[in-house]
């Protein structure tokens, strides 16, 4: 049985996984939306094709995003340190993941955009609406439940790697799972930490799911 | 009467692939204030990068597209923006904001605009009257039929005020009671707000229904234009002529030898012409096709009829008409080729 502390631990290490997903994951759209939306506007397909813009946007995010994260957690140790003072710690590991969910946050709110009828947006041009109009009246909106499952599919990713940054010092339930589990050998505290990480991400699974159908007025 | 819409020496070609497609070669087309101008023609033939030209949705690559007095190729994107508020589109697939309600559809080119929610949301309500679509205000589109969402696409659509709609194979997608229904909604519009109306169609139905005046193209050349009366009573082109009979090739496709067209209007009808030819030349006429159809609220009957092989009597049959103020046409039996059936 788990004694009152290694509850206690666990629990705490849940409040950091919250903490490090949530801010990673509004970072990483703070970062990304942008991104996605820049990348499907200036797409030889999109409202104003730029192919300087997008063939430098989209290279960088193809640099970023095949970088194993494990490796780019090490590489981005000085950057870490400059924002945040130390590279260990709830803190430190934040920087690494938006740095990693940025682009793949970019991505899907690229592909999400472009998935909206086009034709919707002609209507919106024959009717005299100008880019920033049609990125935010018809563009977010017409995609926002496909959006809205991408942020879902976001955060489970975000889990997964500030799992693994438990590995290199970061805080939160992967660093409890890795530090007491694998490296101490301790399943009673391996095995209640995963299932947590598998609950979250299927109660946000869920949540994002049903949000979105909720939202969808297509039916 | 002045001229709304002037499109002169205007080229398009797209770049794929395979190469270079011309879409369009050398149009030139005038359209007056109020007219409710038809463009037809078989699917490929260039109606849809025609329409879209006009209020530069398509850029053409050379030639003019003057529209109200001015040159839209010439001016800057926000003057562009300024005039598209005039120039109002729909479509046949609708184009509606799927995830905002009938309400907001309508209200979107109001808050485009400048005009607050609410107030923009009551006037929507009004547009939404004119199209009788008022209670639906709350739905979404998806829980509309076609026809429905159509008139949402034209409520929204005059909420900008526009001085020009136009309509690219607007009923394409409608079942026939339907699409006389939206029809009948532009030919309101077109009188009641004065709106100059261009459609774009493959149906000569939709011609027959509403157009004052229709141009056909063909392969992306404009080959005959004028008033639909005209087209109907006289086509020139071969493009035309197909387009005109083409409920009755089947027929000719049989017999295309020696066939005349005569066309009358209400008034011919007094006297009854054929019967007194077969008395007077003393042979039986061959009918061939005979129908009567109505060109915006007026009664218009074509006959085609096959004159005897006999060259004498067939010339005084054909005086006989002339005569009777008919005048009749000798058909080529490649104008009623069957159409192409690619025109879907
Ligand atoms: N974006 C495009 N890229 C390449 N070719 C195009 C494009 N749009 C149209 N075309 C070509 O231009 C020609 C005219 O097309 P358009 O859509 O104007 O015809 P249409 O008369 O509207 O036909 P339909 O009745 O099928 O709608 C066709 O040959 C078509 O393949
Ligand atoms: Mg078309």
């Amino acid at each position: 049985m788990l004694t009152g502390k290694e509850i206690l631990m666990i629990l705490e290490g849940l409040r950091d996984t919250l903490i490090i997903v949530g801010l990673s994951t509004v970072f990483g759209y703070i970062l990304g939306l942008p991104l996605g939306i820049v990348l499907a506007v200036t797409d030889k397909e999109g409202i104003k094709p730029n192919r300087i813009v997008y063939k430098t946007l989209d290279l960088i995010t193809n640099v970023l995003r095949s970088f194993p994260f494990i490796i780019l957690l090490v590489v981005l140790i000085p950057l870490t340190r400059a924002i945040v003072g130390k590279s260990y710690g709830t803190g430190a590991t934040i920087v690494p993941l938006v740095v990693a969910a940025a682009p793949f946050i970019g991505r899907m709110v690229e592909s999400s955009l472009k998935e909206v009828d086009k034709g919707v947006i002609e209507a919106a041009q024959s009717l005299g609406a100008d880019n920033l109009t049609i990125i935010f009246r018809v563009l977010i909106t017409e995609a926002r439940t496909s959006l809205l499952v991408g942020a879902t599919i976001a955060f489970g990713t975000i889990l997964g790697y500030s799992a693994m940054a438990g590995a290199v010092g970061g805080g939160g339930l992967g660093s409890i799972a890795i530090r007491y589990g694998y490296n101490r050998f301790q399943p009673q505290i391996l095995w209640p930490s995963v299932i947590i990480l598998i609950l979250l991400v299927q109660l946000f699974q869920i949540l994002g799911t049903r949000i979105s159908r909720k939202l969808d007025r297509r039916k | 009467m002045s001229r709304i819409i002037e499109i002169k020496k205007l080229n398009k070609s797209y770049r794929t692939d395979k190469g270079e497609v011309q879409a369009l070669t050398d149009i030139n087309l005038e359209i007056e204030e109020k007219d409710i101008y038809g463009i037809i023609g078989l699917s490929g033939a260039g109606k849809s990068t025609l329409v879209r030209c006009m209020n530069l949705l398509e850029r053409p690559n050379s030639g003019e597209v003057i529209v109200k007095g001015s040159d839209l190729t010439k001016l800057s994107d926000k003057s562009l923006r300024e005039q598209r508020k005039k120039i109002g589109m729909i479509f046949q697939h609708f184009n509606l904001l799927m995830q905002q309600s009938v309400l907001d559809n309508v209200a979107f080119p109001l808050e485009i605009a400048g005009t607050g929610k609410k107030e923009a949301r009551r006037k929507a309500l009004e547009y939404l009257e004119t199209v009788g679509l008022s209670e639906k205000a709350s739905s979404y589109p998806a829980q509309l039929s076609g026809g429905q969402k159509q008139r949402v696409a034209i409520a929204r659509v005059l909420a900008s005020r526009p001085d020009i709609l136009l309509c690219d194979e607007a009923t394409s997608a409608l079942d026939p009671q339907t699409t006389k229904s939206i029809l009948g909604l532009l030919k309101e519009i077109n009188s009641k707000f004065g709106i100059t109306i261009v459609v774009i169609t493959h149906e000569m139905s939709v011609i027959q229904e509403i157009c004052t005046h229709v141009a056909v193209l063909d392969h992306g050349v404009l080959v005959e234009s004028g008033t639909t009366d005209e087209l109907f009573r006289a086509p020139k082109t071969d493009e035309a002529k197909r387009l005109v009979f083409s409920g009755s090739e089947h027929i000719i496709n049989m017999t295309s030898e020696n066939v005349v067209r005569i066309s009358f209007h209400g008034g011919s009808a007094y006297e009854p012409i054929l019967g007194n030819i077969i008395l007077e030349i003393k042979t039986p006429l061959n009918i061939l096709y005979a129908d009567t159809r109505t060109v915006n609220g007026n009664a218009e009957g074509e006959m085609l009829i096959q004159l005897p092989p006999d060259e004498e009597k067939a010339k005084r049959i054909t005086d006989y008409f002339r005569e009777k103020g008919l005048d009749p046409k000798e058909v080529e039996s490649n104008a009623y080729r069957q159409r192409n059936s690619d025109d879907t």
